[in-house]
C-alpha cells in the first residue's frame, strides 16, 4: 500500500486510471455498475412496488393518522380564527365575534351534514359534544325565520330568490366567492385536483371516459357584487356560502333558489353594523329601493344575538369546556391521541394526568408486554424439549412428529380458539375430569377461561410451532459429537447439555422467542375469543376503536407505539444478544 | 489370537460383538489386549467398524455381547464421563462457543480444579501443541491442523491415560499431515499415554504404531507389530492392504520344510514361503513385494525357480526405479530397484527372467 503511494507521488502525476477506451476507469466502473443496479431494480421492481402499495403505504398512512386533526379548522374555518385571541383558562365563555363565527360555519356544515362528524371527533375528548353538536345543527334555522317573516312584511321581494340573486351579483366578488368554494371543499375533504391527477384525468379521457369536472372548476352562475360586499359584506358572505352550495353540492341554479335562512340573519347583523345605513343611501344599484325600505324600518330588524340564540338552542354552549376542547383540538396536527394514549390529557393548563378511572391504555400495554412473556417463556418450556427430540430422532419418525407439529398451522385460529374454549370453560372438559377424579369440588370448579390463564394457555399452543421451528432447525445442525466430545472430557449429561449443547441453541431460542413475542404482542382472535374482560391486549382496544367507536386517530397512535415498542426491543435484543445471532435456518 | 488374555493388560476386548440393527455384525469377534503405554493403531477400509470400536471403548456405544475392560474393570459398569478416557473426535468436535482456552478448561472445570491450577495446565497443554499464543481465539478462528492440534490438547490436558483419536489427520494436507504424526508420536511417547489410533492411511500406521491392527469386515485379520505386518502379512487381505503387493494364483505342488513348490495357472513353477496352506492340492494366492524381485541372475540364489516376463514401463522415480512387467498373463507386475550406478535401466519389450528367495514370497489363502 504504502509502496504503491511512494510510486505514483514519485513518478509526479498521478493522472486516473484509464479504462480501455481513454474514459477514466472509475467513470467506465460506476457505469458498469448502475447498469446492473438498474437491471436488478427492474427485477424486484413489482415486489418492491407491491411493498409499498400494500405495506408501507398503509404504515406511514397510520402515522399520520395518529396526529392528524384537520377536521376542526376544515369545518368551523372562522371560528378556529376568532378563537385563537381567546384565553381557555380565563374561566370565560368567548366573545360574541365567536359565536357569530361558529353560527355561519355550523350553518353550511349542517347542510352538508358534516357537523355530526365534528361532533364525533370532539366527543373523545370531551363527552357530550356530539349531542350538542347534533342538536344544534337542527336548530339553526330559526334565527333566520324570524328576519325572514319581518322582511317579508316590509316588502314581498325580500322573499324571492330571484331578487336576492339580483341584489348579490354583480362584478369584482370573485375572490370572495373563491374563497368559500375553497372553505367548502375542505369541508367536504376535498382538495383542489393536483397537476398529477388532472394529467391522469387527460388520459383516462382519452382511453376509457372522462373524469367529472373537478368542484373548483364548476361555473357557479354566480358573481358576488363587489359593491354589495363593501356594504353588506356577512351578507355576501353568507350568500357566497349559499350559492356554492347550491350548485356544487345539489345542482341547482342559484337563481331559482331561496337563500338561507343564514342569508337573512347576516342581513340583519350588517344592517345594524355602523356605517350600513350611510351606504344604502348613498346605493344606486338593483334593490336600491327596497334597501331603503329597509332602513326605514330598522327598529324591527334588531342586531342578531348569536350567543343567546345558542344559548338557547342548548345552554352547554356556555360550558367553558367545550370552548375549551374546541380550541385544543383545532391545530391541524394534534399530539392528542398519543397522549390519550398513555393517559394523559391536554388540558388549557398543558399535559395532565387522565382521572383514575379512565386510566386504562398504560394497564393495557403492561398486561400485553407481560402476557406476551409470559407466553414467550411458557413457548420456550414446552418447544424446547419437543424441538430436541425432533432434531435427534431417526428420519421417518422425526416427520412424524413434525406433522403433529405442524397440525396447528393447517387448522383455522378460530376452531383452535373454540376449542381451547370448550376444553377450558367450567362445565368444560378438564374441569369435567377434575370433578369426576375428585381433586375439585363440583361447586368449586376452576375458571381457566375468560382470564388471563385462558389467554396464556390458548396463544401458548397457537405459537408454539413458530418457537419450536427456529429452534429445531438449529438443533439440527449441532452434531451429536459435541455432546460426546463433552461426556469424554468427563461432565455429566447435565453438564454436557448446559455448557455444551445449550448454549448452541441460544441462536434458535432467540429466533423463536423474537417470532413469538412480536406475533404476540399484536395478537388480536384469540385474546378476543377467550380472554374476558383481564385477558384482553392492547390490540383489542385498537381493534375495538377502528370497528366500534371509529376513533382511527386514537387507535392508530396506539398502533404507533406498538410498533415503536417492538422496534425498540428489537433493537435492544440487537444490542444484546446480536441479530446476526439469530438463526431461522 | 483367543490367548490375548494376558494378565495385567490396560485395555481388552474380549469376544465383542456388535450389531446397530440387529441384522448385521458390525463388529464380529473381537479379541484385543494392550499393555500401558502402548500405540496402537486400528487400520482398515471405510466401514470396517474401526469408529465403532473406538466408540464402544469410548462408551458411546455398548458392546451387543462380549466384555471390554479398562485396567481390568468391565467398562458397562463406568458411565463414560467417569472413564477418564481422553478422545479426539473425527472432525475434532471443538466447542464453538468456547474460546480455546475455555475449551481446555472445560475438562478441568468439570473436576473442579481452582482457577489457578486450571490456568497454568491450560497454558502448559498448549505449549505442548505449539500453540501457546492462540488461547484467546474461537475455533472457527483456526486453520484446520491448530484445531487438530487443539483437539489434541484437550484430550491430553486432563491427564487422561488412555487417549482415543479417530483419523484425526483425516482432513489435513500432506505436510501438515506428516508433521503432526511427527507431533503427536512424540507427545504420546514423552507423557507415556497409551493410545488407540484410528486411521485408514496404511503410512501413517506403520510410521506411528508400536503395533497395528488391521481390520476388515468387522474382525482384526492381524496385528502386529508394523515390520511384521509388511513383511509376514499373516493373509492375502493384510499383504494386499498394505504396502504395494503383486499376487499371482496357482495350485501348492509340493509342501517340503519351510517352502513350498507352486504352480501358477499358467503351468510355471516357483518357490515360496507356505503360510496360510497346509496341504498340496490346496489353491494359493503368493504375494511377493515389489522390492523383493530379482532381475540380476548374479543375486539369485543357486537353483532358484525363475519366470520369464515382459518388460511393458519403465518409470524413472528418482531414489528409484519401478517397472512394470507381464508375468504368468499378469500385466500389472511391478518391480522396484534402487537407483544405484550397476543397476540396468530395463527397456520396454525387454524379455528378462525375474526371481526371487522362496521365504520373501509367501502363499497365502486364495481369496
Ligand atoms: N449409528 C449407526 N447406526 C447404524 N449403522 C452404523 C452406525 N454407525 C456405523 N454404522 C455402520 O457400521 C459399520 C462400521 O462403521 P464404522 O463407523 O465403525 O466404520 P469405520 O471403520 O470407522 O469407517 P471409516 O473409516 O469410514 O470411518 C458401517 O457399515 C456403518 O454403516
Ligand atoms: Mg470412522
Amino acid at each position: 500500500m504504502t509502496d504503491a503511494t511512494h510510486d505514483t507521488t514519485a513518478r509526479g502525476k498521478p493522472g486516473p486510471m484509464l479504462a480501455a477506451d481513454g474514459t477514466p476507469l472509475k467513470r467506465s466502473l460506476a457505469r458498469a455498475l448502475r447498469m446492473q443496479k438498474i437491471r436488478a431494480l427492474l427485477l424486484i421492481a413489482p415486489l418492491l412496488l407491491f411493498v409499498l402499495v400494500t405495506f408501507i403505504a398503509p404504515i406511514a398512512d397510520m402515522l399520520f393518522r395518529s396526529v392528524e386533526n384537520d377536521i376542526v379548522a376544515n369545518t368551523l374555518p372562522d371560528t378556529v380564527e376568532e378563537l385563537a385571541s381567546w384565553d381557555g383558562a380565563s374561566g370565560e365563555t368567548p366573545s360574541e365575534a365567536v359565536y357569530q363565527a361558529l353560527y355561519f360555519d355550523l350553518f353550511i356544515a349542517a347542510e352538508a351534514k358534516e357537523h355530526t362528524k365534528l361532533g364525533t371527533r370532539l366527543n373523545y375528548e370531551q363527552t357530550g359534544i356530539s349531542s350538542l353538536f347534533r342538536s344544534t345543527g337542527r336548530n339553526l334555522d330559526d334565527l333566520g325565520k324570524d328576519y325572514q317573516k319581518t322582511l317579508k312584511k316590509i316588502d314581498k321581494s325580500w322573499d324571492d330568490g330571484a331578487f336576492w340573486y339580483a341584489l348579490m351579483s354583480g362584478e369584482g366578488g370573485e375572490e370572495v366567492l373563491e374563497s368559500h368554494r375553497l372553505q367548502y371543499m375542505q369541508l367536504i375533504g376535498q382538495s383542489p385536483r393536483s397537476i398529477i391527477s388532472r394529467f391522469w384525468c387527460v388520459i383516462r379521457g382519452i382511453f376509457y371516459k372522462a373524469c367529472p369536472t373537478a368542484l373548483e372548476d364548476i361555473d357557479l352562475n354566480f358573481t358576488p357584487s363587489a359593491e354589495a360586499a363593501q356594504m353588506l359584506p356577512a351578507t355576501v358572505a353568507a350568500y357566497s356560502d349559499f350559492a356554492v352550495f347550491t350548485v356544487l353540492a345539489d345542482g341547482d341554479v342559484v337563481a331559482e333558489e331561496d337563500p338561507w335562512e343564514a342569508v337573512y340573519a347576516a342581513f340583519a347583523q350588517d344592517l345594524n353594523a355602523p356605517g350600513t345605513v350611510e351606504k344604502i343611501q348613498s346605493y344606486s344599484g338593483p334593490g336600491q329601493a327596497e334597501l331603503l325600505a329597509v332602513t326605514e324600518n330598522l327598529a324591527d330588524l334588531p342586531a342578531p344575538d348569536f350567543k343567546t340564540t345558542f344559548l338557547d338552542i342548548d345552554k352547554d354552549w356556555g360550558k367553558i369546556e367545550n370552548w375549551q376542547t374546541i380550541k385544543i383540538y383545532s391545530p391541524k396536527y394534534t399530539s392528542g391521541y398519543f397522549l390519550n394514549s398513555v393517559d394523559l390529557m391536554k388540558t388549557p393548563e398543558g399535559i395532565d394526568a387522565r382521572p383514575e378511572n379512565q386510566r386504562i391504555y398504560l394497564k393495557l400495554f403492561k398486561r400485553t408486554l407481560f402476557m406476551s412473556l409470559v407466553i414467550t417463556g411458557s413457548c420456550i418450556l414446552l418447544g424446547y424439549p419437543v424441538a430436541w427430540i425432533l432434531a435427534n430422532l431417526p428420519a421417518r419418525k422425526a416427520n412424524l412428529l413434525m406433522i403433529l407439529v405442524l397440525l396447528p398451522f393447517w387448522t383455522s385460529l378460530l376452531v383452535r380458539t373454540s376449542a381451547w374454549k370448550i376444553m377450558l370453560q367450567q362445565q368444560g372438559v378438564i374441569n369435567d375430569t377434575l370433578v369426576w377424579l375428585g381433586l375439585v369440588a363440583d361447586g368449586n370448579r376452576l375458571v381457566m377461561i375468560n382470564n388471563q390463564f385462558g389467554t396464556i394457555v390458548a396463544m401458548t399452543h397457537i405459537l408454539l410451532p413458530f418457537m419450536i421451528l427456529p429452534m429445531y432447525s438449529v438443533m439440527q445442525t449441532i452434531p451429536p459429537t459435541y455432546l460426546r466430545a463433552a461426556k469424554s472430557l468427563g461432565a455429566t449429561n447435565w453438564t454436557a447439555f448446559w455448557r455444551v449443547y445449550f448454549p448452541q441453541t441460544v441462536p434458535g431460542i432467540g429466533a423463536g422467542s423474537i417470532l413469538v413475542f412480536i406475533l404476540s404482542i399484536g395478537y388480536y382472535i384469540t385474546p378476543e375469543i377467550v380472554g374476558g374482560t383481564t385477558g384482553t391486549f392492547i390490540s383489542n382496544r385498537i381493534a375495538y376503536h377502528i370497528s366500534s367507536s371509529l376513533n382511527w386517530g386514537l387507535a392508530a397512535a396506539l398502533g404507533t407505539i406498538l410498533l415503536g415498542v417492538v422496534l425498540l426491543l428489537y433493537w435492544a435484543y440487537d444490542r444484546i444478544v446480536g441479530i446476526d445471532n439469530v438463526k431461522l435456518g | 489370537m483367543a490367548d490375548t488374555l494376558t494378565s495385567g493388560a490396560f485395555v481388552e476386548f474380549e469376544r465383542v460383538q456388535k450389531s446397530y440393527d440387529g441384522e448385521t455384525l458390525v463388529v464380529k469377534d473381537l479379541n484385543l489386549s494392550l499393555p500401558k503405554g502402548e500405540f496402537l493403531t486400528m487400520l482398515g477400509p471405510s466401514g470396517s467398524g474401526k469408529t465403532t470400536c473406538l466408540m464402544m471403548l469410548a462408551g458411546f456405544e455398548t458392546a451387543t455381547h462380549g466384555d471390554i475392560r479398562l485396567d481390568g474393570v468391565s467398562i458397562n459398569n463406568i458411565p463414560p464421563h467417569k472413564r477418564g478416557i481422553g478422545m479426539v473426535f473425527q472432525n475434532y468436535a471443538l466447542f464453538p462457543h468456547m474460546t480455546v482456552a475455555e475449551n481446555l478448561s472445560f475438562p478441568l472445570e468439570v473436576r473442579k480444579m481452582g482457577k489457578a491450577e486450571r490456568e497454568q495446565k491450560v497454558q502448559r497443554a498448549l505449549d505442548m501443541v505449539q500453540m501457546g499464543a492462540f488461547g484467546g481465539r474461537r475455533p472457527s478462528q483456526l486453520s484446520g491442523g491448530q484445531q487438530q492440534r487443539i483437539a489434541l490438547a484437550r484430550a491430553l490436558v486432563f491427564e487422561a491415560e488412555l487417549v482415543l483419536m479417530d483419523e484425526p489427520l483425516g482432513a489435513l494436507d500432506k505436510q501438515l499431515r506428516e508433521h503432526m504424526q511427527f507431533e503427536i508420536k512424540r507427545i504420546a511417547d514423552n507423557l507415556g499415554i497409551t493410545v488407540v489410533y484410528v486411521t485408514h492411511d496404511q503410512t501413517e500406521a506403520l510410521t506411528m504404531s508400536d503395533r497395528v491392527a488391521v481390520f476388515n469386515d468387522g474382525r482384526i485379520q492381524q496385528l502386529a507389530p508394523p515390520d511384521e505386518l509388511y513383511e509376514a502379512p499373516q493373509n492375502s487381505f493384510v499383504a494386499q492392504f498394505i504396502g504395494e503387493n503383486n499376487t499371482l494364483e496357482g495350485v501348492v505342488k509340493e509342501i517340503k520344510g519351510g517352502t513350498c513348490i507352486v504352480q501358477l495357472d499358467g503351468g510355471e513353477v516357483i518357490d515360496a514361503k507356505p503360510v496360510n496352506v497346509t496341504q498340496p492340492g490346496e489353491r494359493t494366492r503368493v504375494s511377493i513385494r515389489p522390492e523383493r524381485v530379482e532381475y540380476n541372475k548374479n543375486r539369485l540364489q543357486e537353483g532358484a525357480h525363475t519366470l520369464k516376463a515382459e518388460v511393458l514401463e519403465f518409470i524413472y522415480m528418482g531414489d528409484i526405479f519401478r517397472t512394470r512387467l507381464r508375468v504368468a498373463g499378469n500385466d500389472e507386475f511391478i518391480i522396484k530397484t534402487r537407483n544405484a550406478p550397476d543397476v540396468e535401466r530395463l527397456k520396454p519389450g525387454q524379455q528378462i527372467e525375474i526371481g526371487w528367495l522362496p521365504e520373501d514370497c509367501r502363499a497365502l489363502d486364495a481369496n
